[in-house]
């Protein structure tokens, strides 16, 4: 490898939520190097705060202080509109509960975020619809998530994540609600997307599926514990 | 940005496509609230058009003389003298008191008159009238005209007819033009009045008063004498009042204070009360239509709220993949108002044809009910508007909320 570029630079991340009686520091210092095409999975006990951090990395929350560089640029004091351009232009996120809009169809839900690009509709679901035979769910096009199984409904969420051809795809515990042979099929999409050349980060508590990836992040009481390639 | 985003028209539309319950429940709210003032507004309108031409010859405030008997001596004079009114009271009231609108004298015919036509023989009353007495009766001309200035000056053997008595004597035909035999003499008819009042005016025959006291009376006396005064406040109309008393007691020579000898039926206190009737009737409709319109914004308002909580976790979603607040909060809004709009004209068209449905009901109480569009469209306006504000605030907060949060809730 001649060069290599960081995709994602974490120094010092610390992230508290606050209520009126108590003060969970839940990250207390994360260091953190990612780099473009890398494929890695964060493991961690529950409450450890995996979740919380892959919710930084998708700008979908934010943190109290330190430093976060998504390819090259400071993600910090967002306006919403700053928020919502990095999410759809860079990050394609996948969710354990999906989180697909139930009154619309298959490729109506992997084609909403080229919706918020301004590409018209026909191209919209054109490219919606390369994503969904990617994925394996050509057919199913037109089936609306309540018709479709778990690893179905997951993985309409991953031609979603990757249908802007974001930088970086982040999936939180993408095969924590499947069972092994789906959750085996959905770790072969994600080893083809990193064959394609991206950045891949998931979220898992399940070694073997963590040791199908390049290299395991463990986050233990808000740190990151060590560094194995 | 585009005048006409078909785009996001088009998720709007998939939007009320696919939340049919929600789309319902608002568009609900909007229809019931404008068909309820449409149809409220319009027949409470139709009552009062109704009340309005019932009573519309009692809403003029109007002062009616009759001679009398004097029952006290005057200046030598022995009472129970009759008093007549002449043409010379006629016009000197008129020049004395320029602020009486209208002025009017009436003669009776003695017995019914034969009215002649064709092979038809029939009885009606025959009056003899001033011009002015139309205004003062507040009759209709349904076809022709009345007497004129020019038929009491000339002596034209003119006659108006109540509809009654152009349904007896010319059945289909079309009266005006034609020649009638009234006694001896023979009229043309000019023209068709409709008072509404009662039967009895529709038997009616009018003629000029001149006419009638040249050909049947052989002199100038006219049995009553009737006025309009306008919008006169109640003392200016007693001012009047006393005014003519006094100008009539020194002219005939009797007691001003002589309340036999002339009779006066001042009409102030009817015209009075009926205006207050109208009022009242007026601002009840007003207060049902605010009242509703106060409802259906409380009601749209509501439902905005429960709507945008209900798209929470749908805007949570949104934003995840690169909404804008700004999106969000159009998306919203454009539904929203795109919905009570919608639900509205349609109220407003549902509530329109149930009134012209309801105009086909014959009743005294009822006489075409209708709306003023322009305040069908105002109320529209008004709930589309409220609506929005309605929406605008929770979409604000919605559209602000972290998106991981938002997607929390169900
Ligand atoms: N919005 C919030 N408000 C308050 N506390 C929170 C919030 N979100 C998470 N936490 C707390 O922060 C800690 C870390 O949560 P996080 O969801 O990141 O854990 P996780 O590692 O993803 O766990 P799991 O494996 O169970 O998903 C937990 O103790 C949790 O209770
Ligand atoms: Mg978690």
């Amino acid at each position: 490898m001649a060069q290599t570029f960081s995709m994602i630079e974490l120094k010092n991340i610390k992230k508290a939520y606050k209520t009126d009686f108590t003060n969970l520091q839940v990250l207390k210092g994360i260091d953190l190097d990612i780099e473009e095409g890398e494929f890695v999975s964060i493991m961690g006990s529950s409450g450890s705060g995996k979740s919380t951090l892959l919710n930084i990395l998708g700008i979908l929350d934010e943190y109290d202080s330190g430093k976060y560089t998504l390819a090259g640029q400071l993600m910090q004091n967002l306006s919403e509109k700053q928020a919502a351009y990095f999410r759809n232009r860079f990050i394609g996120f996948v969710f354990q509960s999906f989180n697909l809009l139930s009154f619309k169809t298959a490729v109506e839900n992997v084609a909403l975020p080229l919706y918020y690009q301004k590409i018209n509709r026909i191209e919209r679901l054109e490219k919606a619809m390369h994503y969904l035979e990617m994925v394996g769910l050509k057919e199913w096009a037109n089936h609306h998530p309540n018709q479709l199984s778990g690893g179905q409904q997951q993985r309409v969420a991953i031609a979603r994540a990757l249908v802007t051809e974001p930088k970086v795809l982040l999936a939180d515990e993408p095969t924590g609600a499947l069972d092994s042979k789906t959750s085996s099929e959905v770790m072969d999409l994600f080893e083809d997307i990193h064959q394609a050349g991206k950045t891949v980060i998931i979220v898992t508590h399940e070694l073997d599926i963590a040791q199908k990836t390049e290299r395991i992040i463990r986050i233990q009481d808000g740190l990151i514990l060590n560094r194995e390639i | 940005m585009k005048f006409i985003d078909l785009d996001k028209w088009s998720e709007i539309f998939q939007s009320i496509q696919k939340h049919k319950l929600r789309t319902g429940l608002t568009a609900l709210g909007v229809f019931w609230g404008i068909f309820m003032l449409v149809v409220l507004l319009g027949s409470g309108q139709g009552l009062q058009n109704a009340i309005e031409l019932k009573f519309k010859s009692d809403a003029v405030n109007s002062i009616w003389l009759y001679g009398g008997t004097t029952s006290k001596e005057f200046n030598g004079l022995p009472k129970g003298r009759n008093i007549t009114f002449d043409n010379e009271d006629y016009e000197v009231i008129g020049e004395q008191f320029p602020e009486i609108e209208n002025l009017a004298g009436r003669v009776f015919l003695r017995g019914n008159l034969i009215l002649k036509y064709k092979d038809k023989n029939l009885s009606f009353s025959v009056r003899g009238v001033h011009p002015d007495m139309i205004k003062i009766e507040n009759a209709i001309i349904e076809s022709g005209r009345f007497i004129n200035d020019e038929d009491q000056r000339q002596r034209r053997k003119v006659a108006v007819i109540g509809s009654i008595v152009s349904k007896e004597v010319f059945e289909d035909e079309d009266p005006i033009g034609k020649e009638i035999l009234i006694g001896s003499t023979a009229y043309t008819v000019v023209g068709l009045v409709l008072d509404v009042e009662n039967d009895r005016s529709q038997r009616e025959i009018f003629i000029p008063i001149s006419v009638a006291q040249v050909v049947y009376q052989g002199n100038d006396d006219i049995a009553n004498l009737a006025m309009i005064t306008g919008d006169m406040k109640e003392e200016e109309v007693a001012e009047l009042e006393t005014g003519i008393k006094n100008l009539l007691a020194s002219k005939h020579q009797f007691h001003p204070s002589d309340v036999r000898a002339i009779y006066i039926n001042n009409r102030f206190e009817d015209y009075q009360s009926f205006q207050n009737l109208f009022l009242g009737i007026k601002s009840f409709l007003w207060f049902v239509g605010l009242g509703s319109i106060l409802a259906g914004i409380v009601g749209v308002s509501n439902i905005m709220l429960i709507i945008v909580k209900d798209r929470t976790k749908e805007i949570g979603i949104r934003k995840a993949l690169g909404a804008t607040p700004r999106s969000i909060v159009s998306m919203i809004l454009t539904e929203a108002i795109f919905i009570t709009s919608m639900a509205g004209y349609i109220g407003l068209v549902a509530g329109i044809m149930l009134l012209s449905l309801m105009s086909g009901v014959k009743s005294e109480f009822f006489l075409n009910p209708e709306i003023h569009l322009g305040v069908g469209v105002a109320a529209i306006l008004l709930l589309v508007i409220a609506g929005a504000l309605a929406g605008l605030i929770p979409a604000l907060q919605a559209a602000k909320i972290n998106p991981i949060v938002a997607m929390r809730t169900d």
